[in-house]
């Protein structure tokens, strides 16, 4: 394997995904990464000089609608999806800015 | 001699866009409605939902780079910025990075000490987060998404001012022009205009900027005003005590006028921006920049000379006027049922303004009908109403919705057009003011006032000044 990851980098990106994990997790994680990357790299052999990067795959543009309201009060499915709920609201964990 | 130090401020402008719907779906933006009754799975970030860019969102972000001389970049693509918050549905943000719709703009703001541009770095649409409340006595917080994935447009500045009023000035442009274009009410106290500063301090002369901090929960112009100098000083203490200003976002507290550093979220600088792959990319015609163009309305100064031309008004009355477009409006449409433009005016910057003020209202919040400030005039100029009373109907006619006439009827504050009563009054005011008379015929003019005064109290106040002047002269 031509990429190594870091104890720190899979340390990092474990707090940025928001997932804790033990130590067999962390390195079975470093191999999957590694590999991934490795992947990437064949992609750069390629020449690309002078090619945009690619963001959509298909050539369409400009799809957009009206500033109409088609949504009504759906309240009763959303909140079908909320963990817990109370008074029409999302209950979460406390959370502060 | 102490050091000179010089106040180096940019400022991250976010206004809500006034479109009916949300960004990418089609539920309502209307405000104060119950919690997340506006909600569908596009913006409360379901799997599998699709958003959809709503085109008036991109005519009014194109329609306020325009007015404010910015390049459009006619291809245009949205980003995801990622980071989890609950208040975050999709745990990333649909923002632009790469090829925000408008760049390197730039304002003109006029100061006391003198007019400076203000130039405008980029604007980006984004949308909005929903609203977390916090509970006091449970250990939860819950999340009202009605506010999820309502437009915003993000105007970031060059730090190019370098004081409180230079910050004012630029973001009262910035109101006059978005409000002129209707594409936001921009009231800073209802979170519909939002201010972040950036501010750092440097040695007068210096070249290279300070190590800056980042302001935010800014909801007044006094919070702004506060919030710049309380910091100015906070980071030139730092530097004089010789530490060092660590580059953090406070929080500033308008009621102990003091910021304090927020918790840092953990790694929030890491957004991981990349190009959304649910929307396509944005591809301008020259038509559809054109079709905007046509549509801009008349900006102030295109008014103030219209008013100057067409209207005749005072410099003065115009500056006033065309100050809001809301304000604009109100007199364009009473003048047009027909009413005196300057006496249009003379309600404005007066009674309108008086009112405000007391009232801490923005021109924004003026909800009466120019029918009945017409009314109004009309019924003053026929003399039956005298201007004292037409002022107390004012301030009525401001607040509730009168049918003017039938008012001044039912409470009785027509003016007395009685020749009989009148002559019995002012009789009776002469028999009782031995001295002011002896006073008036003495050739002291100012008694006569007196007299009037008098008069127009045993009247009730409801007799024409001009009839009451005329009588005593008469009788005297």
């Amino acid at each position: 394997m031509a990429n190594i990851i870091s104890d720190e980098t899979i340390e990092y990106v474990g707090i940025l995904a928001k997932l804790e994990l033990s130590g067999e997790e962390k390195e079975k994680a470093k191999a999957d990464m590694g590999s991934m990357l490795d992947y990437i790299d064949k992609l750069s052999e390629l020449d690309t000089e002078g090619i945009e990067p690619m963001s959509h795959v298909f050539p369409v543009r400009n799809v957009w609608r009206e500033d109409v309201v088609t949504n009504g009060d759906d309240r009763e499915n959303i909140l079908k999806n909320a963990p817990e709920e109370k008074n029409g609201m999302f209950e979460v964990p406390k959370t502060f800015d | 001699m102490a050091k000179q130090y010089e106040t180096v401020i940019g400022l991250e402008v976010h206004v809500e866009l006034a479109t009916k719907t949300k960004i990418f779906c089609g539920c309502s933006t209307a405000f104060g409605g119950e919690p997340n009754t506006h909600t569908c799975p596009v913006c409360t970030g379901m799997p599998g939902s699709l958003p959809v860019l709503n085109r008036q969102v991109l005519e009014y972000a194109v329609a306020v780079g325009l007015a404010t001389n910015c390049g459009i970049n006619r291809y245009c693509k949205f980003d995801r910025k990622n980071y989890f918050y609950p208040d975050n549905p999709q745990n990333y943000q649909i923002s632009q990075l790469y090829l925000p719709i408008c760049h390197d703009g730039s304002v003109e703001i006029t100061t006391e000490d003198g007019t400076k541009n203000v130039r405008i770095h980029e604007i980006h649409m984004e949308e909005d987060a929903g609203k977390l409340i916090h509970d006091e006595w449970d250990d939860c917080s819950y999340v009202d998404f009605n506010r999820s994935g309502v437009p915003l447009i993000e105007i970031v500045s060059e730090p190019d001012m370098r004081s409180a009023d230079e910050v004012i000035a630029y973001l009262e442009k910035l109101r006059m022009i978005i409000q002129y274009l209707g594409a936001s009410d921009c009231k800073l106290q209802e979170g519909s205009m939002r201010a972040d500063v950036n501010l750092s301090v440097r040695e007068a002369g210096a070249e290279k900027f300070g190590t800056r901090t980042e302001m935010k929960n800014l909801n007044s112009f006094k919070a702004i005003r506060h919030a710049i100098e309380a910091e100015t000083e906070r980071q030139i203490d730092i530097l004089e005590a010789g530490g060092t200003v660590v580059q953090e976002t406070r929080r500033f507290d308008d009621n102990t006028g003091e910021s304090y550093a927020m918790r840092s979220k953990e790694d929030a600088q890491d957004y991981r921006y990349f190009p959304d792959p649910d929307l396509v990319p944005i591809d301008l015609s020259e038509e559809f920049l054109d079709e905007i163009r046509n549509k801009q309305p008349e900006f102030r100064n295109e008014k103030m000379a219209r008013y100057r031309e067409e209207f005749g008004l005072p410099d003065y009355d115009i500056d006033i006027i065309t100050q809001s477009k809301k304000m604009a409006d109100v007199f364009e449409e009473t003048v047009a049922l027909g009413a005196d433009a300057k006496k249009v005016s003379n309600y404005l910057m007066g009674e309108t303004m008086r009112i405000l003020k007391e009232k801490e209202l923005d021109p924004q919040d003026i909800s009466f009908k120019p029918e009945a400030l017409k009314t109004l005039i009309s019924l003053q100029e026929a003399r039956k109403i005298n201007g004292s009373v037409a002022k107390e109907v004012f301030e009525v006619l401001f607040f509730e919705d009168i049918d003017v006439e039938s008012y001044v009827k039912e409470k009785g504050l027509m003016t007395v057009n009685d020749e009989g009563l009148l002559r019995k009054t002012v009789e009776q005011v002469i028999a009782d003011n031995p001295q002011s008379v002896a006073d008036y015929k003495g050739g002291k003019e100012k008694a006569l006032g007196f007299l009037v005064g008098q008069t127009m109290k045993a009247m009730q106040g409801k007799a024409d000044p001009g009839s009451v002047n005329a009588m005593l002269k008469e009788l005297l």
